[in-house]
């Protein structure tokens, strides 16, 4: 979460990462690698965009009814035995959580990967309150020994190099200095979160889709480690938010042929575990979050977004991301998508995410679901203007430039005039600290006429007016 | 012949007046009756952009005004043509008017496959060219199959070109990646627009490309921007400007 007291611009921490160039380039192509994966296996379906179509009209419905698909998986969950939550923020969620894990008296918790979670900062807050949450996803589980959030929303790890995971590794769990074999150091992590599984007294996860119609949920891992953290623990607590319903089980047909290959370019991931209430003996806590998510709904501009189903896919192909960085966005979800959730949630300090893009709309149409994703950040941008956040220097040159441009002989004039400034100024007038164009680009070579100029000439030498 | 009204992009007729010309050229020599209304200035694309849509919208209603009563408007821009065709809308919502003139506005070359139907332009071009696939153009105008979508290939871009004699491609490693221009995101974001285009040229670079041509102008210029100032040997053309070319006995 950026300060209060610098104004965050995503362009300040884009630029320091690309400063870094090998490291940039190698973010680039590790991400473009699974981008690509994905268009293999999205090719393999002939049916690829007729699912996305089906999946964006399911999820479309969802949305238009989550209040009664909510009550309804709310009576059938409890029909199965587990008890139902509902939490209007994050700080509501936190405590409930807190509440649940003191009643039963527990000092660990093993956690699958879950968004939700990270965007309540569950981890910190139920530390203050003395309990030990363990990320049991591998990539989760790295960047909480580096203590600090994860950089993508389905490879948390993404920005960090197994040299690096070696380096880690070596200081807090004692492997071998300097080894970087992914083999050995993944086994040296299963050993050293088998004992977090062995010991945890309770289990938190994440949830991928919620069944309206049965009370069900699915958790999809390539891990295993959400069925291990609780399986063993008599205590399960699923954590969601409102959108991650859907109404009936046929539709997980749908949803997840298109999550795992979007997401990693898997067919399937390898485990998608179905819940239905607790198990024997056990018990099953759903609590399910709002924070933000109805004011969303409430607007008719934005309300897609809650169509994402978290696959990551716009990040992947994401050019910006992919050369900034996903700590570049300080917010939980980065990338396109979290370009139009972080604004929804606080414009004024979220201002800059929705121009860390270059409107290339490849978002758009990777996303599974069908979320105009740049037509919205677009949106965002005219919502940022209209509620004054954009800096008086940008709305000045944009009013002028629109004066010019209304009156055709000021625009003749103030062309020629550039054009001539630009063809006789010495090179230090055009490129200098002012001109950001120009610190790795020429501008172009300006012409001495314009183009209609050169027409009327033209036309004129035709022998036409 | 249709009557075309020309829509020149305000950049173009600035800094890049040959792009214009040829388009003239191409439109004249496929028996294209063209006028250029010369109060046309911008499409009001940088304000909208930027989130000004107060400041574009005046614009936005010129453009209507000059080009409404013309059979056909063509442009040799993707992204200004997608700003009219895409974009308008809102601030067209009390002109019902507006709704059937912005399918009569066409980027060039989609005028030239859909409208003219024409399969291949005769002349030669004995170049070894990299197509860039403007993102505008590509994923708003759907000129070309993107390579994220799943279906039949087809590019009306390099459909034309192809007809050329001599030409060969390029062929890139990232087929439609985007250069980095972006507007005022080529500004606003300048480290990641630079890498972003420096990363396309060195595409072209490996897959030999002896000029890079695309249906923007304005990817051009960021990417010229570019190879001028590093010194590469690679050039740019509009593809207005290779297609009046081959077409120029
Ligand atoms: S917006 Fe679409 S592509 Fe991006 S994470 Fe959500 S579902 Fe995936």
């Amino acid at each position: 979460m950026p300060t209060a007291t610098e104004k965050f611009n995503h362009a300040d921490d884009a630029t320091a990462f690309v400063a870094n160039h090998a490291r940039a380039k190698w973010h680039d192509q590790a991400l473009w690698f699974v981008r690509q994966k994905r268009d293999r296996m999205a090719n393999s379906l002939p049916e690829w965009e007729a699912l996305r179509e089906t999946a964006s009209s399911i999820k479309a419905y969802t949305i238009a009814h989550l209040a009664e698909l909510l009550e309804q998986f709310e009576r059938q969950a409890t029909k199965l035995g587990a008890h139902v939550h509902f939490a209007k923020d994050a700080a509501e969620h936190n405590e409930i959580v807190l509440g649940i894990l003191q009643q039963h008296g527990v000092k660990k918790a093993a956690k699958s990967k879950s968004m939700l979670t990270e965007e309540c900062h569950l981890n910190p807050f139920l530390n203050r309150h003395g309990i030990d949450v363990v990320d049991t996803d591998l990539g989760e589980w790295i960047v909480q020994l580096r203590n600090e959030p994860p950089s993508h929303i389905v490879l948390p790890a993404i920005h960090i190099k197994r040299e690096e995971v070696g380096e880690l590794f070596h200081e807090k769990i004692g492997t071998e200095k300097g080894a970087s074999d992914p083999t050995y150091l993944a086994r040296a992590a299963r050993r050293k979160l088998r004992e977090t599984f062995m010991e945890a007294e309770a289990g938190i996860t994440g949830v991928n889709f919620a069944v309206a119609e049965t009370g069900g949920f699915v958790v999809c891992t390539n891990e295993g480690n959400a069925d291990l953290g609780v399986s063993l623990p008599k205590l399960h607590i699923a954590c969601l938010g409102i959108e991650k319903l859907i109404p009936q089980a046929k539709h997980l047909a749908v949803f997840l042929r298109l999550l795992a290959r979007s997401a990693t370019g898997q067919p399937i991931t390898t485990y998608s575990s179905h819940f239905h209430g607790p198990r024997p003996g056990g018990e099953l806590h759903i609590v399910l979050v709002d924070n933000g998510r109805t004011d969303i709904l409430r607007s008719d501009e934005f309300r897609r977004s809650l169509n994402c189903i978290r696959c990551g896919a716009c990040m992947n192909t994401c050019p910006v991301y992919r050369r900034s960085g996903g700590h570049s966005y300080q917010s939980t979800i980065p990338g396109p998508i979290g370009s139009i959730l972080a604004p929804s949630r606080d414009a004024e300090t979220y201002y800059s995410l929705p121009y860390a893009c270059s409107l290339c709309g490849s978002c758009d149409d990777v996303c599974p679901v069908k979320i105009d994703i740049h037509h919205q950040l677009l949106t965002w941008r005219r919502e940022i203007a209209v509620r004054g956040y954009l800096p008086w220097s940008k709305r000045l040159s944009m009013r002028m430039m629109s004066l010019v441009l209304r009156r055709p002989w000021l625009y003749r004039l103030a062309g020629s005039l550039g054009r001539f400034a630009l063809r006789w100024s010495p090179r230090f007038m055009i490129y200098n600290g002012l001109n950001a164009w120009g610190k790795q680009r020429e501008l172009p070579l300006a012409p001495k006429q314009s183009f209609r100029a050169l027409y009327r000439q033209r036309q004129a030498k035709n022998g036409k007016s | 012949m249709p009557r075309v009204g020309l829509f020149i992009p305000c950049y173009i007729d600035q800094f890049y007046p040959q792009v214009g010309l040829a388009t003239v050229t191409v439109l004249e020599r496929l028996g294209v009756e063209v006028d250029y209304p010369t109060a046309q200035t911008c499409c009001g694309q940088p304000m909208a952009n930027t989130g000004c849509t107060d400041q574009a919208a005046p614009l936005a209603h010129r453009f209507f005004e000059i080009f409404r009563d013309y059979e056909y408007v063509v442009c040799p821009s993707g992204s200004c043509t997608s700003m009219v065709r895409t974009h308008y809308d809102d601030y067209f919502q009390s002109e019902p008017a507006f709704e059937p003139f912005k399918h009569r506005v066409f980027e060039l070359c989609e005028f030239l496959v859909d409208v003219l139907k024409i399969d291949q332009l005769g002349g030669k071009f004995p170049h070894k060219v990299g197509l860039h696939n403007s993102c505008h153009g590509l994923r708003e105008l759907r000129l070309g199959k993107g390579s994220e979508t799943v279906g039949p290939a087809y590019n009306k871009s390099r459909q034309l070109l192809a007809g050329l004699n001599g030409i060969s491609f390029a062929e890139l490693s990232r087929v439609d990646e985007c250069c980095g221009f972006g507007g005022t995101f080529a500004v606003n974001e300048e480290a990641v627009s630079c890498m972003m285009g420096l990363d396309r040229v060195a595409d072209h670079e490996t897959a030999g490309s002896e000029i890079i041509t695309a249906s923007d102008m304005s990817c051009l210029m960021h990417l010229e921007g570019l190879i001028r100032r590093q010194k590469k040997p690679l050039r740019v053309m509009h593809i207005a400007e290779i297609l009046a070319e081959a077409m120029t006995p």
